[in-house]
Order: C-alpha cells, then structure tokens, then sequence
C-alpha cells in the first residue's frame, strides 16, 4: 500500500491527476488515499515533486 | 449562500474568476466556490504572463507587477546561453497573491458571491444534465443547485471526473514541478533564464524568473518519466546549491503541470470547464494563466447566452469548446507536437543549437536573423521554441 509522510506534503494534488482510479483525495490541507481503491501502480509515488508517498509493499 | 443560482463556479484561480466575473456583469446570478481559506493562495505558479496576453481582460495594476520582462536567455546543456531580447512585448512576473485576489474582486463586484472553505467534492446530475454541486463547507455537507457548473478547479479537476470527463492525464504529458521563491539571488531584474537539458530538468525545463531587489521564482519541471528516476527536488536542490548557494528559500511550492493536448470535448449538459481543469495550458512553456483567463471569460459569455435562450445542453454549450479552440486551443495542439519534438532533442543536439544561434552578433539577434542564420538542420523549430518562449 501507499503511505504518505503527511508533514511533508504539499498538498499540489499532482499524484491526483495521474491517479487511474481517483483514489486520492486532497484538500487545502489533507491527503487521503482510499486503500480499497487503489491498483498499487505506484504513479502517485512516481509524479511527486518531493517524494512524499511511498510503497510500502503491504497488501 | 443561497441553494440556487444560475451559476456555480467552482475554483477561485484566474479562471473561474474571470468566469465569474463575466457571467455576474451579464446578469446572472452566480456564485464562487474556493476549496482553500484564501483566494489566490497558495500560488502555484512560476507568475509570468505577456503584458498584449493580460491586457486583454484587465488593465495591469501596479500592485500585481514584480517585475518587468524585456528579454529571455536559454541556456544550453553545455551552459551556452543564447539571449533573445523581445522586439515588441512586455512580459511581466506577477504578483500572483494580489493579482488573484483582485480578479475574485472584480468577479464580486459586479455581483458574484464568493466563498472560501468550500471543496466540491461531487455533482447533482438529473437526467443526464449537471444541476449543481455537491460540497463541504466549513465542515458541513451541502448542495448548491445551479443552471451551469463551471468547473475552474484546476489540475485535480473533481468536476471534470464527477461529471465523467477523461481528467485523468498520462505520466509522460504530466510535468513534476516544483519552485522555489528566494531572496539574496543576484539575478538581472529585467529577463528571465530558462535552461534546457538533461542535466537541469529533464523533459522540461527549469526557470529563473526575477521579481526584483534580489528576489525570483526559480523553479522546474521534469516530466513523468524521468521522475520515476529522480524526484523534481533533487534536481531543484543540485542546481541551487550550485549556482545559488546563500540563497534563503521563503516559499516551497509544488505542482503537477499538464501538458497534453487540450481536452477535446471539456462540456457535458449544464457544464463546462475552463483553465487547468480542462487541460488548457500552453504544453511547451506549461504557462497556463492566459488561457485559464480566456476559457474563463468565454465560458461565462457563454453561460449568459445559454440560460437566456434556456438551453444548457451540451450541443449549445458547444459554442463554447469551438470558440477555445478556435482562439487558441487549436494553438494548443499546435505547439503540443512542438513539445513532443523537443522533447525527443538530445543534450548534443541542444548543444548544437545554441551554438549556431549564440555566433550571431547578439545586436542583430532578433528573431529574423536568427531564422536566416540557422543552419541548423531544424531551423524551424527553434524559431517556434525561440517564439514561445518570447511569447510572440
């Protein structure tokens, strides 16, 4: 799964827009990755400016 | 906030401001909808935009403008630079924060409502036609009917993916940004540097642009493939610690920039998008206010004639999408192709560019000498990157 290091985001909403399944809600302060949605293709991982997220292999 | 307006705009940037604006001075009844606590922050943005581009919505304030643009330097991979001055432009580095806020303004004055903390997270849809948004505001659950959404909600566009518009963009039309704005930077105040290559920024390019008394945006994009390598910010940090080691960092900001061709069809019953959201950014410079303003305003001229003929429908609304493209958007496509070019140049073949271009006496520089001088065996396309990024 996706995990993300809240302190450290942003929130520019970039892993958003190439995310397949719209699984990634980010707001003026909040991210929040719906673990039952998303397809672990790790794009969001990829896309971020200053690696944020990060796959940490647990299903 | 009322239930019911004649129209929803949704995103407070340039463009849903201008939306606003024109739909709220036809007559309408229209309210505006920002996720965040203030309008125009957090930027997101590297702030340059032509004086003809802006000009042609607003007169410029003073108070917007950091710095004024009369020329641009490309540096090559090989750290060859090549300075173009512009023959007939002014460019300008905005003060987005103000600039933003006084659009929300104008938009407010001639009668929009406008609120903050408000994040449309989803549409009211009624047989097959948009009817409002879904929202939290302050916290709470509400619904906003409206005869027209726009949805001016910029690259996460949940408009655009709630209504069933393709927003989803592609990794290798996708640009991982980042910029730093900081102080104590030696750096000429009047033109803007951009350096291209492998080296710098990989399938994008990286900026300087001056906001004056020691202070720019300088900032990058890399696009998706190459940040599956390395993040934006490694190369950000590599090229300050570089060349601007005593630098003092005041803002971080990121961003996705989008940069495939404009969506083809950015309308549904009741809804059109503007800017960002429908993916109306300029593929090879990634500068996207001009045309976020324009869409803006179209679409809110468009709104006011839609609802006085009563018909919403996406066949009406469709004068919209032909009026972008016509305006601009075909443009779009234009220097897309343009950009897929580029990006397929290597760092020798940049090199070789700037090469040719830098033996030319730099009093005679203008863009015509260059297209007679380069030999080059793409004469062309460095004519259109030169132009580009000219802003002619």
């Amino acid at each position: 799964m996706i995990t993300v290091k809240e302190n450290r985001c942003d929130y520019c909403a970039a892993c958003v827009t190439v995310c397949p399944p719209d699984c990634i809600e980010v707001r003026e302060s909040s991210i929040e990755i719906n673990d039952e949605e998303c397809i672990n293709c790790d794009l969001c991982v990829y896309i971020c400016p200053i690696d944020v997220l990060e796959q940490t292999n647990e299903k | 906030m009322k239930n019911n307006y004649d129209v929803v705009v949704v995103g407070g940037g340039p463009g849903g401001s201008m939306a606003a604006w024109e739909a709220a001075k036809a007559g309408l009844s229209v309210c505006l909808l920002d996720k965040d606590r203030d309008i125009g922050y957090p930027v997101r943005c590297g702030e340059a935009i032509g004086d003809s581009a802006l000009r042609r919505f607003v007169e410029p304030e003073e108070s917007w403008i950091a710095s004024r643009i009369t020329g641009s330097t490309l540096v090559a991979p090989n750290g060859t630079d090549v300075h173009i001055e512009f023959a007939n432009e002014t460019g300008y580095i905005l003060n987005r924060r103000i600039f933003d806020y006084d659009l929300s303004r104008y938009a407010a004055n001639a009668g929009a409502e406008i609120y903050t903390k408000s994040f449309v997270k989803d549409l009211i849809i009624e047989d097959d036609y948009v009817r409002g948004v879904k929202l939290d505001y302050l916290g709470e659950p509400k619904e906003i009917k409206a005869k027209i959404v726009i949805g001016a909600d910029g690259i996460a566009s949940h408009v655009g993916n709630a209504a069933g518009l393709k927003t989803m963009v592609k990794m290798k039309d996708m640009e991982s940004g980042i910029q730093y704005s900081v102080s104590n930077v030696d750096v000429a105040e009047n033109k803007m540097i951009m350096y291209v290559g492998s080296n710098y920024a990989p399938g994008g390019y990286l900026w300087i642009f001056p906001k004056g008394n020691k202070f720019a945006n300088i900032g990058l994009g890399i696009d998706g493939k190459s940040s599956r390598q390395r993040s934006a910010k490694s190369y950000l940090d590599e090229f300050m610690e570089k060349n601007f080691p005593d630098a003092a960092i005041l803002t971080t900001m990121c961003g996705g920039i989008p940069c495939p061709s404009p969506m083809k069809s950015p309308i549904k019953n009741g809804l059109m998008l503007v800017g960002d959201a429908a993916r109306l950014i300029n593929p090879v410079t990634g500068g996207g206010i001009a045309a976020a303003m324009r869409s803006g305003m179209i679409s809110g001229q468009i709104a006011a004639d839609a609802i006085n003929n009563n018909d919403c429908s996406e066949k009406f609304l469709n004068k919209y999408t032909k009026r972008v493209y016509k305006e601009f958007a075909n443009n779009h496509e234009r220097l897309f192709r343009i950009k897929e070019t580029i990006h397929r140049l290597t760092d020798d073949e940049l090199n070789g560019i700037a090469d040719k271009v830098s033996a030319i006496d730099p009093s005679k520089r203008s863009l015509g000498s260059v297209f007679k001088t380069a030999v080059y065996k793409k004469p062309s396309l460095i004519i259109d990157v030169l132009r580009i990024f000219a802003g002619f």
